[in-house]
C-alpha cells in the first residue's frame, strides 16, 4: 500500500511537468492524445525507478502546501537579491581577478536531507560560494569560498540567512 | 516590450561573456566553476525572461506556450546547475586536486 502511494505520489508531479510542458499540442483538451499516452508511460517508468528514493526519509513533509508558498517567496525575493548582489561581486573579481580562496568548514544545524540539499544547492547558485561536499552524519558543509574573510566563520558570513529559510521551508 | 526585450537580452549577453572571460582569468578548476557556472546561470535567467517578454509581446497559443516553456526550462537550469556544479567540485577534490593559492583547506584536513 506504501508502495502504490509513494509511486502515485512521484508519479502525479511528473506527470503534470510533462503536461505543463506540452500544453497547446493538440485536440484532447489541450494535448494531442500521442503526448498524453507517452507521457503517462515515461512518468510511470520515472515513478517506478525514483519512488524509494524521493519518499525514503520523510519527504511526505515536502507535499506541504504552506511550504511551496514559502519556497516560492524565498527564491523571487531574498535569494534572488543575495544572488544579483554576489553576482556583481565575482563580475568585479572576473575582471580584477582579486580571489583569495580557500574550503571553509561550517555547520548550519539543518537535519534533513531536504533542508541540507536546499541549502547546499543556495549556495553553490550564489556566486563566490560553491558547496564541494556536506558531512552526512554531523551535517558539516564544506564551502569553496572565493574570497575568505575568515577561515573559521559562522554561517550567515558565508551565506547570510539562507540556513534559516532552509528550515522553515524544509524541515 | 521591445527595448525591456533587449535590455535583458544585452544583461544575459554580458554575464555570458563574464562567465567566458572567468574561465580564462581564473586559476583552478573550483575557482573557474565560480565564474562558469554562476554567471552563465544568471545570464540565462535574463536571456530567458527576454524570452517570456518575447512570448508575452507575441500572446496567443504560442505566445504562451513559448513563456511556459521558457519558465520550465529556468526552473530546470536552477535545479541542475548547482548539483552538476557541487559534482564537479566533489569529483575535482577526491581526484586530489588542491584549490590554488588556498587560505585554509578544511575538507584537506579532515581527509575525506
Amino acid at each position: 500500500m506504501r508502495r502504490v502511494a509513494e509511486v502515485a505520489a512521484t508519479f502525479a508531479p511528473a506527470f503534470s511537468v510533462y503536461l505543463v510542458l506540452t500544453a497547446f499540442s493538440g485536440e484532447v483538451g489541450l494535448w494531442s492524445l500521442a503526448e498524453l499516452i507517452g507521457g503517462a508511460v515515461v512518468s510511470f517508468l520515472v515513478a517506478l525507478a525514483s519512488h524509494r528514493l524521493l519518499w525514503e526519509r520523510g519527504g511526505w513533509r515536502l507535499l506541504n502546501p504552506w511550504r511551496w508558498a514559502v519556497f516560492l517567496f524565498y527564491l523571487l525575493g531574498p535569494f534572488f537579491l543575495a544572488m544579483a548582489r554576489a553576482n556583481l561581486d565575482v563580475a568585479y573579481r572576473v575582471i580584477t581577478g582579486r580571489i583569495n580562496p580557500g574550503i571553509v568548514r561550517f555547520n548550519p544545524g539543518l537535519k534533513t536531507d531536504a533542508g541540507r540539499t536546499m541549502l547546499a544547492n543556495s549556495i553553490t547558485l550564489t556566486p563566490g560560494t560553491l558547496t564541494v561536499d556536506v558531512d552526512d552524519e554531523t551535517g558539516d558543509f564544506y564551502v569553496h569560498w572565493i574570497n575568505v574573510r575568515n577561515v573559521d566563520p559562522k554561517p550567515e558570513e558565508v551565506c547570510g540567512n539562507f540556513p534559516n529559510w532552509a528550515k522553515v521551508v524544509a524541515e | 516590450m521591445t527595448i525591456l526585450m533587449y535590455v535583458f537580452l544585452g544583461i544575459g549577453a554580458i554575464f555570458n561573456g563574464l562567465g567566458a572571460v572567468a574561465l580564462h582569468r581564473f586559476p583552478d578548476v573550483y575557482t573557474r566553476l565560480h565564474g562558469a557556472t554562476k554567471c552563465t546561470t544568471f545570464g540565462s535567467i535574463f536571456s530567458i525572461l527576454a524570452v517570456v517578454v518575447y512570448g508575452v509581446a507575441r500572446g496567443g497559443d504560442v505566445g504562451i506556450s513559448m513563456v511556459i516553456r521558457a519558465v520550465l526550462a529556468l526552473v530546470f537550469l536552477l535545479l541542475t546547475n548547482p548539483t552538476g556544479s557541487h559534482a564537479l567540485a566533489r569529483a575535482a577534490h577526491r581526484a586530489g586536486i588542491k584549490p590554488f593559492k588556498a587560505v585554509v583547506d578544511r575538507l584537506e584536513e579532515v581527509g575525506k
